[in-house]
């Protein structure tokens, strides 16, 4: 089988890339588009590391076919900044020690990006049920609940 | 990852005619895919024996929720977070929107179908024990005639069913009977949040002064299939609902199901956790 | 009073994690470079008859390794050198590697490792702490044991004849996997004529170093190693690397080519190091008040094929298997064992985890058969400033476990809701308990571990007052760049953001020693705390610098210092703080600088209805010298807390025939967002003179105490004792039933 062309819009630009039509999101998105901000942590849809939006949604990209992903818009870790200022979440993330080790960071923001736009104000039960697919093995999660709650809190309107 | 993807082909099609007809033309050599949330993970572990996929993705006919005056009809795209987001199921199926929330987390919820958590047949899937509860039909389009068929009938045996190999499931058909039942779901699950269900059992009854006007219960994860618990039913239907009665239906229930030993639980358990289920319920309409 | 430490200042590389630019191994490519991948075993033992390589595949497209082709010696060096890179002619556990195949086309590759053929005669195998014990197969050394020693104080065989009790008990802790997120990764480039470079998700820099001067005839200086951003560790990173920098060095010097060896998720789990199951007897006699007379404990690990790192966990658990506590009569006898199993290995806790579960739940059973309530027998047995440990330390410091174990069960609220949920369970489906676990845990290496490790720090200040730490110490997660900065800042006066610290790569830095044995505050700190005071001797020694200075003027002294001399550089090697003795021969005397010391108290309830048990509040208290960075001192509890509680009753490895049959996350259950309470970290700090500043080591105390606080907490609420983690539900069915005690329906 071979190779197809695909269009991905990426982070607000627009990318044709030659993949098989099974390669996984995940693959093209680091290898072919050099965008290694999203990271592989199980293969199996259980880590929540390689998560993106995937029109907004949240997805697993190591779970959708690039064929899947065709015309359809992307958003990474690396489109979050804004002419290089750190997104609410970012600073958060930073500033109250939710982010150890770093290889989690860019799935739970991601995943974080989708409660918040859920949930505005969310309760600490919304923000442990929206995060549950993001699993973090270094902080026990508790300082990432409140980079989430202060990002919420730090938010312009509701 | 394990899979040699060059081998494999996905083919997206835009209609509904399109899929059919490859499904006819070549049935057994394509695997319809929407979500991918089961079949990747097959996939990616070099398990999926299929090297040709067919994307449903973009067949419009296949998703939505849309409502009649006696039944609500899910596409078969529906996602689980649709279903959850949906005010009329929250209103009248309150147990699918459940199952919805607990199957995987958010990103996988995001992308999976109703469809495809019953094409792929898991005993522990989420959504069939609900599904079973609620009588569901389930539709299956070809080339040939649709075919409609009581969902009870669908499962089998150990992931296989009533599908022929030409076949995509259209829709799933939900009576809006709910009304004035008292309807119950419990899951226990490896751990609280995106887990794999050991044992889950769905209740629905509706109870007139004292006695089982109705009585659905359904299980998942203690046979090769979710199964409808006909045995269990038939010592309560009609009955007066009293501690005895109870006690009986436990009795049935723990010889109807035929749980396990497996990676994740054991045979002895998930007979005791399901009698013990069926007690919750059972009890909770005595009041 | 401090400027920078105590202060939670901004992570050294927090931007590059939340912004996705931190470069982790598989970030990188290279030019010409190939894909690895592992041919491994399927059986438990056997003897290797042949290798095919079945038609239908390119192989002369790949680079092919076998144990014939490693250049120097087939055995990663650690400490008994027994473990071989590539299984040659026999093998001795599921997944151990015999192949490696490497390509351009990482799908290619991967259908060819598929592909190879190992053709084993399968040899009887032994699974277990029993069957290595019974030896109906020897399968290392003449015993299978890989290592055996005693520890003993006063007579313990003295003590039965006269005690108003004698208690005994068993318990047994199961494998666990450090599933750090990011999965083992190498990258290498290596020729005979220009060495080795190896780029890598790595621990201990050097310890890969030494490893490959073993494997490749090459002189020190043309091997490099390089850490990369790492996405966790735990100790799963502490040893193995040695391994798969090997393989991907072998590949690369086959193929002339990079070699990239990236583990997927289900590879990392079957075949790369777990905790050490372990098996522990202890028999205590007291008094009739409760007074420890004597302990004797038989601890036991299961180590997997090969010794690897078996005698140090061994010797962690053993020294801490006696707990906080003052007793005259001590023995503990101690053993690692060889089965077929993958080698077992680090993981934060090194064998205390294991001894410090069977104290603790051994002490509420005494509690339970004298009369006394746990936190009583406690009180009447804490160590004391003044009074030794099981391995006749001295305990030197300030410390006043009486007081802590007030204050912790204070905060929990403990007494109240004793009463509370014992009134309430008769009422309630939903049982709950409380219970704690006290408990100490030493930093640095164990004994004379430090003076062998003999490790290096220095700091460089440059022209513009920035200084530079020059340590091989890895931050992975725990904040190793950020508190290290704080502390050379704080003993230079200078800002927090004039001290870099580079990625340690051995070409560029000294040998500080590994990172693990929560060592790299407590002693890494504090050589870099002399070299900063060596530093400004320096500079004030030169007349550039008074005693008391701005860091504009320390600035200017840099300038000065290094136009007129040269390079700016201070050293400091490790020497032993005055009256550390220890004995390698009797396994007696100071076994650690400094202990840590703490109590955790566990709330859960168990639901009857299905034996689910929830932790729903933990209190983490804990007294470690100094703080100095109170974000990363409060993440590195509530990871290792969370770490604690997955041990306890979620992370089950399911054992066939040696071989992890649950290797994926779907399987091996860690916990999410949902199944942690809020988990309350509190510090106290008596400092400690050694340490930098005070601070002692923290990284692995908290994975210690959660497993038997939580099981303590269990037997409070149901009034049935489990002695073995992890505790699945399945299992507290079976507990209950052997109890008598009905796994109930609705009540009422």
């Amino acid at each position: 089988m071979g190779k197809q062309r695909i269009e991905l819009h990426v982070n607000g630009h627009k990318h044709n890339v030659e993949s098989y039509p099974m390669a996984r999101l995940l693959d093209v998105l680091r290898e072919q588009l050099g965008l290694t901000g999203t990271k592989e942590g199980c293969g199996e849809g259980e880590c929540g590391a390689c998560a993106v939006l995937l029109d907004g949604e949240l997805v697993n990209s190591c779970l959708v076919p690039v064929l899947q992903a065709d015309g359809r818009n992307i958003l990474t870790i690396e489109g979050l900044q804004n002419d290089g200022h750190l997104h609410l979440l970012q600073e958060a993330f930073a500033e109250t020690g939710g982010t150890q080790c770093g290889i989690c960071t860019p799935g739970m923001i991601l995943a974080s990006c989708q409660l918040l736009k859920l949930h505005p104000n969310p309760t600490e039960e919304q923000i442990r049920e929206g995060l549950a697919g993001n699993l973090c093995r270094c902080t026990g999660y508790q300082k990432i609940f409140d980079a989430v709650k202060q990002a919420s809190h730090r938010a312009p309107g509701d | 990852m394990r899979a040699y993807v060059p081998e494999y082909d996905l083919e997206a099609p835009k209609t509904l005619d399109h899929v059919l007809r490859l499904l006819a033309r070549e049935p057994g050599v394509w695997k319809p895919i929407a979500g991918g949330t089961d079949l990747m993970v097959l996939f990616e572990a070099g398990q999926l024996r299929h090297r040709n996929l067919l994307s449903l993705s973009r067949i419009p006919e296949l998703g939505g929720i849309t409502a009649s005056e006696t039944h609500v009809t899910l596409g078969a795209l529906t996602t689980y977070t649709e279903i959850q987001r949906s005010e009329l199921m929250r209103r009248e199926f309150p147990l699918l929107v459940k199952a919805a929330s607990w199957t995987g987390a958010v990103a996988t919820q995001n992308r999976g179908t109703l469809a495809g958590n019953i094409a792929n047949g898991s005993p522990a899937a989420d959504s069939p024990p609900a599904l079973l509860v609620y009588d569901a039909d389930i539709v299956l389009l070809s080339e040939r005639d649709p075919r409609w068929l009581r969902y009870s009938h669908f499962h089998t045996g150990y992931k296989t069913n009533l599908m022929e190999p030409d076949e995509i499931i259209s829709h799933i058909s939900l009576p809006r009977a709910t009304a004035g039942c008292v309807q119950y779901l419990r899951k226990v699950g490896t751990r609280k949040a995106q887990a794999i269900s050991k044992v889950a059992l769905a209740g629905l009854a509706k109870v007139n002064a004292g006695t089982i006007e109705r009585i659905r219960i359904a299980l998942g994860s203690v046979a090769p299939m979710p199964i409808r618990c006909h045995q269990t039913e038939a010592v309560l239907a009609d009955r007066v609902l009293d501690r005895a009665v109870i006690e009986k239906a436990k009795l049935v229930i723990a010889a109807e199901i035929s749980p396990i030993d497996d990676i994740r639980s054991t045979a002895e358990y998930r007979k005791r956790v399901t009698v013990n289920l069926l007690d919750e319920f059972l009890t909770s309409l005595l009041s | 009073m401090f400027q920078t430490v105590g202060k939670p200042v901004p992570r050294k590389e927090g931007r590059e994690k939340v912004t996705g630019q931190a470069k982790y191994v598989d970030d990188l490519t290279f030019p010409g470079m190939l894909m690895g991948a592992t041919v491994r075993s399927p059986v438990a033992r056997g003897r290797i008859r042949s290798i095919e390589f079945p038609d239908g595949l390119p192989w002369e497209q790949f680079a092919i390794v076998t144990a014939k082709d490693i250049p120097g010696q087939n055995s990663v060096a650690l400490i008994s050198d027994d473990q071989p890179y590539l299984a040659d002619g026999f093998v001795n556990h599921p997944e151990e590697p015999v192949v490696l195949l490497a390509h351009p086309d990482k799908y290619l590759v991967e259908k060819a490792r598929q592909a190879v053929r190992l053709n084993i005669d399968p040899l009887p195998a032994i699974f277990g702490i029993e069957e290595s014990l019974a030896r109906q197969q020897i399968i290392w050394g003449e015993d299978n044991i890989l290592k055996k020693f005693v520890i003993e104080k006063g007579n313990v065989e003295s003590v039965w004849a006269q005690a108003a009790h004698i208690i005994e008990g068993e318990y047994r802790t199961g494998a666990q996997e450090q599933l750090y997120i990011e999965t083992n990764g190498m990258i290498a480039v290596a020729s005979p004529e220009n060495g080795i470079t190896i780029w890598g998700s790595v621990q201990c820099p050097y310890y890969v170093h030494k490893a490959l001067l073993k494997a490749f005839p090459l002189p020190p200086e043309k091997i490099r190693v390089i850490q990369m951003e790492t996405g966790g560790g735990f100790g799963g990173k502490e040893d193995y690397p040695s391994m798969l920098a090997g393989h991907a060095a072998l590949l690369a010097w086959k193929s002339g080519r990079p070699v990239k060896m990236v583990y997927d998720r289900a590879e990392d789990l079957a075949a790369t190091t777990k905790r050490h199951p372990s098996r522990t007897r202890i028999r205590t006699a007291v008094t009739a008040e409760g007074k420890l007379l004597g302990q004797d404990i038989e601890f036991i690990l299961d180590g997997g094929a090969y010794a690897t790192l078996s005698a140090v966990v061994l010797s962690r658990g053993a020294i801490h298997a006696a707990g906080p506590y003052q007793c005259p009569n001590v023995r503990i006898r101690s053993t690692a064992v060889a089965t077929n199993a993958p080698p077992h290995g680090a993981f934060r806790g090194f064998g205390a985890p294991q001894s410090i579960f069977a104290m603790e739940r051994h002490m509420d059973q005494v509690a339970r058969a004298v009369g006394l309530a746990p936190e009583e027998l406690r009180r009447r047995n804490f160590l004391h400033t003044g009074e030794t440990t099981a391995t006749r330390q001295v305990i030197r410091e300030k410390v006043d476990l009486e007081r802590l174990l007030d204050r912790a069960l204070d905060l929990a609220d403990y007494h109240a809701k004793t009463k509370a949920f014992a009134e309430q369970n008769q009422r309630s489906r939903v049982k709950r308990g409380i219970g704690f676990a006290s408990f100490m845990h030493g930093a640095g290496f164990t004994g004379s571990g430090e003076r062998y490790l003999q490790s290096v720090a220095g700091l460089e200040a440059l022209a513009d007052g920035r200084v530079r730490i020059l340590v091989s110490s890895t931050e992975i997660g725990q904040g190793t760049n950020t508190i290290l900065a704080q502390i050379v800042a704080e003993t230079l006066g200078i800002n927090y953001d004039h001290v870099e610290i580079p990625r340690p790569d051995t070409n560029e830095v000294p040998n500080s020693g590994p990172t693990v044995a929560s060592r790299t505050c407590m002693v890494v700190g504090k050589l870099l705390e002399s070299a900063a005071i060596g530093l400004k001797q320096t500079l004030t020694k030169a007349g550039l610098l008074d005693e008391d200075y701005s860091s504009g003027e320390f600035t200017d002294a840099c300038a000065r210092y290094t136009e007129r001399f040269g390079p700016l550089k201070s050293f400091c090697q490790y020497e032993a703080p005055p009256g550390i003795h220890w004995d390698d021969e009797t396994y007696s005397g100071d076994a650690y600088g400094a202990f840590a010391w703490a109590v955790y108290v566990a709330e859960v309830s168990v639901d009857m209805l299905t034996c689910e048990i929830t932790v729903d509040d933990f209190v983490a208290l804990q007294e470690v010298g100094r703080v100095i960075h109170p974000v990363l001192a409060a993440g590195q509890i509530e990871g290792g807390v969370a770490q604690g509680i997955g041990y306890a009753l979620f992370e089950n490895v399911v054992w066939k025939n040696g071989r992890m049959a649950n290797s994926q996350m779907t399987n091996y259950i860690m916990p999410t967002s949902v199944d942690v309470p809020r988990i309350r970290a509190y510090f106290e700090e008596t400092p400690y003179e050694y340490g930098p500043l005070g601070a002692k080591g923290i990284g692995e105390l908290p994975i210690d105490g959660p497993a038997p606080a939580v099981l303590n907490a269990i037997e409070n609420a149901i009034g049935v004792a489990v002695n073995e983690i992890p505790l699945m539900p399945e299992m507290l069915l079976r507990a209950l039933e052997r109890g008598n005690v009905p796994m109930e329906a609705s009540v009422g």
